[in-house]
């Protein structure tokens, strides 16, 4: 068995991932990224593409902020946009408990300094006429946007490759190990030692903290998502909405993009599909929102497998096992936002030894059994999508 | 709980007899307001030809399956104007004048056809350009031809069987152009010889054309079409290198056919690549069944094979559901269903080797050539993102190339161009084509609508 010897393993070619292996490919360290599939196959090259920071878990809004700022720089980090706009997020109450809801994370918002303007019954009607009668309000984020999930992925690992980063597809890792001084991976009939093993392996992250001792409960995240025809343009913000029942957008090239609910998925083969029941429920759900698309087609109909965890905000940060193994997956749903970060994030644990962003919350250990008793009933509603 | 058959063409209507001969009431679905396929498909009430303007020498088979599919009525639940856009374990989830239902089935036999294969040229996406079975369902079903001045373009017995069709209808059948040369069509007469009412057939088409004094030129190479707002002319280098071109306000193209087996992909029966038919084909035994529980396959859907053979094929199927139900089977029917079967394995392969698709005519079409009309993407983007110099990764398949280029991602899913695409990337890659591998089937399999609540 041949053995290749670098400074970081990255498991996981997914935004996390590949953003972690240009971040440290630009820093002049050594790495190889090992993706079992394809670079950005599943949740983050599958997503909605929402590149959204209003509604995010407060823990995760420091990461937002800082992660919108590199949305901002892409060009000259990967030499593409990857079609992200700034179209504003838009998010609606239908009802007076939804518009509470939105009043009441204004000060959220306010706290991480990210701007949100309330809108109410008569002007959201008067500024967006193509409303549906049930919205009563809504809170709108004009930082936010969405882009292309497909691009994402895909652009990073080929920057991080052209930084250095030694990228390998259809890379399955099996008997992780570390021997006391290094960490020890085998992937088909190849061995990789390193002295730092970087966790970004999605749903399947899990599986890997738990060959290190670490127990992370995570569950397979399915979302529903469909796509139409073509349309004259005119949904221009991405729309959200309290609860997170259903999202939707409209990109330049007339498509309509809308999901909401769960498909389903086999993890171990793995395998994703979306369901007709869901899918019948959000086109009413959407259709609340937005009458007019009333008896639009549609062309196809998605879902991809992200790791939800019970309090559904990710891990990120140190193993409390092993030391230079760092964990960043389990993103239930917040990944393709935060992606481009998270890459900062880990290069600076790993050669800075700190980062500038609160981790605390994100804790793998957080899991421990009075943890979980206390999670009963509390799971946040901040958005289950991206 | 029922047996569901989709497709109520030549192999669902003879499907759907066994069953109910054997007394059961299989669930029939199509998406066309009545049966025949798109083979047989049946005139549109109020129009009065006869079966032999119709179906010419297909007129008695043509009528036999629509006999006995009326005959069936009573027997079977019938579902026209149905399309069945996804299939999942044990169910199958229709749509039918916008009423969404989920039909639960034991076993299914999909019979779901082909469409033509395409090979897009500078200019396919003027209008006044069509498929060659497009041609013909427009004459056969409305009684409309689609120009006055018709050239019919590509290879397979279909380019001269429409041709022939047309020039009978009255219209002006400007010429018909082969781009499979002589020789190769020659090197097969002997397996061709096997078939021999169905080469009878073909010679006699040709020989029609001919007597009316149309050009049939074999071995060509299209180079476009062209037009202001409309198809106004089509150009092609004959097999010499000269150029000719012609005044046409309507053409009508297609390689032969691919199987429809969206279905098929999505109840998960794996697939392999034939490289007799050059078609991605789902896997099945003799008998129709695949490796997926309850799922049989039957007719062109499961693999190109023609209307008799897709008669026969639906039939086999048939038992071999009665089978897994453990009802009773009658031997000699199967035995000469068998046999009828593996008779027409030969011709079929001769046939599909007389008339080979030109992968080499995809593979090398010009950058600015639009290989997905859905999405506007020319094969010089497709070629783009498989370039070790491009911005991404490059594509290592087909599915990968749709990611970053949106190639097969619009209206028809890659139905269309998905073949022409494959071929691009193949050579681009310099791999065999089914090593790109194919698209991955995504529901609907075809668009349906946004449905209001009460609808769904």
């Amino acid at each position: 068995m041949s053995a290749t010897r670098t400074d970081v393993l990255v498991v996981g070619g997914g935004g996390a991932g590949c953003s972690t292996a240009l971040h440290l490919a630009s820093r002049g360290v050594r790495c190889i990224l090992l993706e079992r599939g394809q670079i950005g196959g599943q949740a983050s090259g599958v997503n909605y593409g929402g590149v959204r920071q209003q509604g995010r878990h407060a823990a995760e809004l420091p990461l937002a902020r800082r992660s919108r700022e590199i949305w901002a720089r892409l060009p000259e980090l990967v030499g593409t946009d990857c079609e992200f706009e700034v179209t504003g997020h838009l998010k609606l109450a239908r009802n007076e408990a939804e518009e509470a809801d939105l009043v009441a994370y204004l000060d959220v918002a306010k706290t991480n300094g990210l701007p949100l303007i309330m809108i109410g019954g008569n002007a959201i009607h008067q500024q967006y006429p193509w409303l549906g009668p049930d919205v009563a309000a809504g809170s709108f984020a004009p930082d936010d946007g969405a882009a292309n999930p497909r691009l994402l992925s895909p652009a990073l690992a080929r920057a991080a490759r052209d930084k250095g980063a030694d990228v390998r597809e259809f890379s399955p890792v099996s008997n992780l190990a570390h021997d006391g001084t290094e960490f020890i991976v085998q992937s088909g009939e190849h061995e990789f030692r390193a002295r730092y093993l970087v966790n970004t392996a999605g749903y399947w992250g899990a599986a890997i903290a738990k060959a290190f001792g670490e127990v992370v409960p995570i569950s397979p995240l399915n979302p529903n998502m469909l796509v139409t025809e073509p349309l004259p343009y005119f949904i221009t913000p991405n729309l959200g909405v309290v609860g997170g029942d259903v999202y939707l957008r409209q990109i330049r090239r007339g498509n309509v993009i809308f999901g909401g609910g769960r498909g389903e998925s086999d993890p171990d083969v793995p395998r994703s599909r979306p369901l007709p029941e869901p899918s019948y429920a959000v086109m009413a759900k959407a259709l609340q929102l937005v009458p007019q698309l009333a008896g639009v087609q549609v062309i196809r109909s998605w879902t991809g497998i992200d790791g939800e965890t019970p309090d559904d905000i990710p891990v990120i940060g140190p193993s409390r096992t092993t030391p230079g193994l760092f964990h960043a997956f389990g993103f239930s749903g917040h990944g393709f936002q935060l992606g481009p970060v998270i890459g900062a994030i880990m290069s600076e644990l790993i050669l800075d030894g700190r980062t500038d962003v609160p981790l605390e919350p994100f804790r793998i250990d957080r899991f421990a059994q009075d943890a979980l008793i206390n999670q009963q009933g509390q799971r946040h509603e901040a958005s289950r999508h991206a | 709980m029922s047996v569901v058959i989709v497709g109520a063409g030549p192999a669902g209507t003879r499907a759907a007899e066994v069953l109910a001969g054997a007394g059961l009431r299989p669930i029939v679905i199509d998406e066309a307001p009545d049966s025949g396929g798109r083979i047989y498909q049946r005139q549109p009430a109020g129009f009065h030809r006869t079966a032999r303007d119709l179906y010419g020498f297909e007129a008695a088979k043509a009528q036999a399956v629509h006999d006995v599919f009326d005959h069936l009525r009573p027997s079977i639940d019938f579902r026209p104007r149905t399309l069945a856009w996804n299939l999942r374990s044990g169910v199958i989830d229709t749509i039918c004048d916008g009423k969404a239902s989920a039909v639960p089935f034991e076993q299914t036999i999909l019979c779901t056809g082909a469409m033509d294969r395409v090979i897009p040229l500078p200019g396919w996406t003027l209008p006044g350009v069509f498929t060659l079975g497009g041609s013909q369902i427009s004459l056969k079903a409305q009684g409309c031809a689609i120009g006055a001045r018709v050239a019919f373009l590509g290879t397979g017995p279909l380019l001269y069987l429409v041709a022939y069709q047309y020039a009978r209808a009255g219209a002006q059948v400007v010429a018909v152009l082969d781009t499979t040369p002589f020789a190769t069509k020659a090197r097969q007469a002997f397996g061709l010889m096997r078939g021999r009412a169905t080469f009878a057939k073909g010679l006699y088409y040709i020989a029609r054309l001919r007597a009316h004094g149309i050009p049939i030129a074999e071995g060509v190479t299209p180079l476009m079409i062209a037009g202001s707002g409309r198809v106004e002319s089509l150009s092609w280098h004959d097999a010499r290198g000269a150029r000719h071109e012609a005044a046409v306000d309507a053409v009508a193209l297609g390689w032969g056919l691919k199987p429809e087996a969206q279905l098929a992909d999505l109840a998960g029966v794996p697939f392999d690549f034939d490289s007799v038919q050059h078609n991605w084909v789902p896997r099945q035994d003799a008998t129709g069944r695949t490796s997926v529980e309850g799922v049989f396959l039957a007719g062109d859907g499961s693999g190109i094979r023609g209307a008799d053979l897709a008669e026969a094929a639906g039939a086999r199927a048939a038992w071999a559901v009665l089978a897994a139900r453990g009802l009773a089977v009658d031997t000699h029917a199967v035995a000469r269903l068998d046999a009828t079967l593996a008779a027409g394995a030969t011709f079929r392969a001769a046939l599909e080797r007389a008339f080979p698709f030109p992968a080499k005519l995809a593979a090398d079409m010009a950058d600015d050539t639009i290989l997905c009309r859905c999405e506007a993407i020319t094969a010089g983007e497709v070629r783009a993102a498989a370039n070790e110099a491009s911005a991404t990764l490059p594509p290592p398949e087909v599915n990968r190339a749709k990611a970053l280029t949106r190639v097969g991602m619009g209206r028809c899913q890659g139905r269309v161009c998905g073949a022409a695409a494959a071929e691009v990337l193949a050579s681009m890659l310099s791999c065999p084509v089914e090593q790109v591998g194919r698209l991955r089937g995504q529901p609907p399999v075809k668009p349906i609508p946004i449905l209001p609540a009460e609808a769904a």
